[in-house]
């Protein structure tokens, strides 16, 4: 690991103060990704400012909706009767995450700035990694690519999106609130990642020195949600495939309104709003399902390696649909 | 260490541990960025004070940044109970309490836990007697190699407080109802970040459902 410097960050206008203008400044939450990459000699931040002891550690209503500050730990989401109640798919996203050790140390904030675990990413041994290395190519696209995203790919770039919370946060709609020295905003979870193109290594659509103070979730809707995730073992592992599903029924008992997110397939949350507006009016079974899933997946392409993906990636959202919406035999 | 050399050289007859806590000594400074090979730090290494309470003993500590609460357990403050296996957040090895909840301490910076209450595994006995997860892990047989087992009873004293905190899993559907059951599917699912290489995990859930059952953790 590189030397740095470190400093605590007294309070939030100290944080954003002193990551200043060089760009190998960085905010530190529970460290659980960036310390390993910085062991991987992946990332080599000269300055490191601690924001894990600041105040903004509240789950709290917000509007109709709810808050969950930056800082907040993954474990404390899932145990918190707002989340349980309100947003239970985002409790089993995380649940499903990690390892409970891991989720006791992780933020919010940095659960949402993971990097992928692209093999070729984290062993600069390879030399090829457009991410890490821009313009030296990609050596998962001929390598051993099982693991990799099989949409909104570019041939720069195959990585795939780790986290779990991030897909339940995008069916859910949630919004990340951001805060530098110049000021505040407000980004969507559909606006947050950015698709490799030619700039893989750009991963989010947030500027040097902001600083993630919240996630904001929207009022809740519908009764039935699922999140499923498809791994090589039970736990403990990243997912092949995931899926974050939100279901509302209407009094006839037809779709009002769903939401599907697709994990591990892509370099963000895969969103398709035309596979969730198909649903709607129509009853919730198999047929609707298999439609709006052959549409989520529409335009896929796979590689050498993960080919597997695209049919589990169906399956997945029709199973994850079926039981959101209280049928499970599907 | 000679000092006329620009680069530390290690005696052949010195261990990389002796090594260490003498380089230590004689500059005034913890290395833990240091490579296994004794290769010198590129980067003139500055140091912090920070103050940790370990299994009741306040240590007043100048580290550098870069030390992780693994590495200060066991190479700077000689309490090599706590085990790097993975050193990457895989395999759990490492685990310890901190103001009560376990975490990796390989991927935990010592400096970030300025002000912390750290419990390892040698802190977890009452003098001679034994802590109940210690000595069911005895009962049980809950290891074979026995690398793994600091971690697997901390982590398993850190599981059981926070099933009495209502912590759910992915094993209890959610939203529960009414208090958690810790099945042997619950607790493994609470233990998956503890990896056991030799397979003891029967015995490891045996000797956690017993310590559970009496009530004694």
């Amino acid at each position: 690991m590189n030397a740095f410097t470190y400093k605590r960050a007294t309070s939030v206008d100290d944080a954003l103060i002193s990551i200043g203008a060089p760009p190998d400044s960085k905010f530190i939450g529970g460290g659980t990704n960036l310390i390993d990459l910085m062991k991987m000699g992946v990332e080599h931040p000269a300055n490191l400012i601690d924001v894990s002891r600041l105040p903004l550690t509240n789950i709290e209503p917000h509007g109709d909706g709810t808050r969950i500050e930056g800082m907040v730990r993954n474990s404390a989401v899932v145990n918190h009767p707002l989340i349980l109640e309100r947003y239970p798919v985002l409790a089993m996203a995380i649940l499903a995450g990690a390892s409970p050790q891991i989720r006791n140390m992780a933020t919010v904030a940095g659960n949402l700035l993971q990097r992928t675990r692209c093999f070729y990413f984290y062993d600069p041994s390879y030399r090829e990694c457009n991410k890490r290395n821009p313009e030296s190519g990609c050596a998962a696209v001929a390598g051993f690519n099982r693991i990799h995203a099989i949409l909104g790919t570019s041939e720069h770039c195959i990585a795939s999106h780790p986290s779990d919370m991030a897909v339940a946060l995008a069916a859910l709609e949630a919004m990340v609130q951001v805060k530098s020295v110049r000021g505040e905003r407000s980004i969507s979870m559909a606006d947050f990642y950015r698709l490799p193109g030619n700039t893989p290594q750009v991963e989010t659509t947030l500027q040097h020195g902001e600083l993630i103070t919240s996630i904001d979730l929207p009022a809740p809707f519908g009764k039935g949600s699922h999140y499923l995730k498809v791994r090589d073992r039970n736990s403990y592992a990243f997912a092949l495939v995931s899926v974050a599903a939100v279901v509302e029924l209407d009094e006839s008992k037809r779709i009002r309104k769903a939401r599907i997110a697709l994990g591990g397939v892509a370099a963000r949350p895969w969103r398709v709003p035309e596979a969730e507006h198909i649903m709607i009016g129509k009853e919730p079974n198999e047929a609707t399902f298999k439609q709006a899933a052959y549409v989520l997946v529409q335009g896929a392409k796979p590689h050498r390696y993960n080919g597997f993906k695209v049919e589990l990636a169906r399956r997945s959202v029709v199973r994850a649909l079926s039981i959101a919406s209280g049928n499970s035999n599907a | 260490m000679r000092p006329d050399k620009e680069s530390p050289e290690v005696d052949k007859d010195l261990t990389r541990r002796d090594f260490i806590a003498a380089s230590a000594v004689v500059s005034g400074i913890a290395i833990g960025g240091a490579s296994a090979s004794g290769q010198s730090i590129k980067e003139a290494a500055s140091t912090a004070p920070c103050s940790l309470t370990i299994n009741g003993s306040r240590h007043e500590l100048n580290i550098e940044p870069r030390t992780t609460v693994l590495d200060l357990l066991r190479e700077h403050l000689q309490m090599p109970g706590t085990k790097k296996g993975c050193d990457h957040g895989q395999c759990g090895a490492c685990t310890v309490l901190v103001n009560g909840e376990r975490i990796i301490s390989c991927l935990s910076l010592a400096i970030a836990q300025d002000g912390a209450i750290i419990t390892t595994i040698e802190g977890l006995a009452q003098g001679d007697e034994l802590h109940s997860m210690q000595a069911a892990f005895l009962e049980f047989d809950g290891f074979q190699c026995g690398f793994c087992t600091p971690g697997q009873i901390c982590s398993a004293v850190g599981m059981l407080k926070e099933v009495s905190n209502g912590m759910p899993s992915t094993v209890s559907s959610l939203p529960r109802t009414g208090a958690i059951e810790l099945t042997d599917s619950e607790i493994s699912e609470r233990m998956a970040g503890n990896i056991c290489r030799c397979g003891a995990y029967p015995n490891i859930v045996a000797a956690i459902r017993a310590v559970y059952q009496s009530g004694a953790a």
